[in-house]
């Protein structure tokens, strides 16, 4: 074993075990801030699988962004003064059986699958290279994604203070 | 198989999918189901990244990566919005409740 295998399984564990925590915790503030800890395991697989760029951006955008979205949603939407912020749950043992079959199909398909397996070197760093097919081939994509977050922000506005 | 491989990547990938799935039909608050529809979004990126480092495409995959988390950033922003309107509405984000329509 050496020592990305171990840094590789340090980081699985974090993310599953904190993923765990985000679905059965009772309490809403809880898995939120477990939701902190899977997003850091995934920034750090990202990291082992070579691509530190999106593992910055993970961290900035999830992390900073859109957890910090969704404490606000929290905080917005319940009473803390007055009532816990608890969060029911429904149908755990329908779903936890459900969910077990799909994914048993899902590990099933993947095992057996002979995936052809290319063993690519790492480059040192990836930001110069994606932003350079970021800005050639899909220069479109790109602007269309900047017109669609413009969107959403407007959307999102007008929305919330009707 | 102690060797970490392709595999190992998409081993977490999918216990991520089926955890946020199983979020997404057992929670009740809305924007608990907003957190398990980001654990899927972010296992399908896990998937985007393991296949560009161990396939054959170049840095394809870290571009779409990077699209979906944009996605999910004008996603959450919105589907909030809607959360807090319906909080407006019904005073309620129980998913289970807001069921005018029926009926």
């Amino acid at each position: 074993m050496s020592i990305y295998d171990i840094v590789f399984y340090l980081f699985a564990a974090i993310t599953i075990l904190s993923a765990i925590f985000v679905v059965t915790n009772k309490n809403i503030v809880h898995s939120a801030f477990y939701l902190l800890f899977t997003f850091f395991g995934i920034s750090g697989i990202y990291v082992l699988l070579g691509a530190d760029f999106i593992a910055i951006v993970q961290l900035v955008v999830y992390v900073g962004g859109i957890l910090i979205l969704l404490i606000f949603g929290v905080m917005l939407t319940n009473k803390i003064t007055s009532v816990q912020i608890k969060t029911g749950t429904f149908q755990v043992v329908p779903a936890a059986i459900g969910v077990g079959l799909f994914a048993g199909i899902l590990f099933t398909v993947m095992l057996t699958t002979n995936w052809r397996s290319y063993n690519n070197s790492v480059p040192a760093t990836t930001t110069k290279h994606l932003g350079m097919i970021l800005i050639q081939q899909y220069a479109l994509v790109f602007e269309l994604l900047g017109i669609l977050l413009l969107i959403a922000m407007i959307g999102a506005a007008t929305l919330a203070r009707k | 198989m102690l060797h970490v491989g392709l595999n190992h990547f998409l081993v977490i990938s999918t216990v991520l999918f089926s955890l946020g799935i199983f979020g997404i039909i057992t929670r009740k608050n809305a924007v608990m189901v907003l957190m398990g529809i980001e654990l899927i979004l972010n296992s399908a990126n896990i998937n985007f990244i393991a296949f560009a480092k161990f396939g054959n495409f170049g840095d394809q995959g870290q571009i779409i990566a990077l699209f979906v988390i944009i996605l999910a950033a004008a996603e959450a922003a919105v589907a909030l919005a809607i959360v807090l309107n319906i909080y407006k509405t019904f005073s309620t984000v129980n998913v289970d409740e807001i069921d005018t329509l029926k009926d």
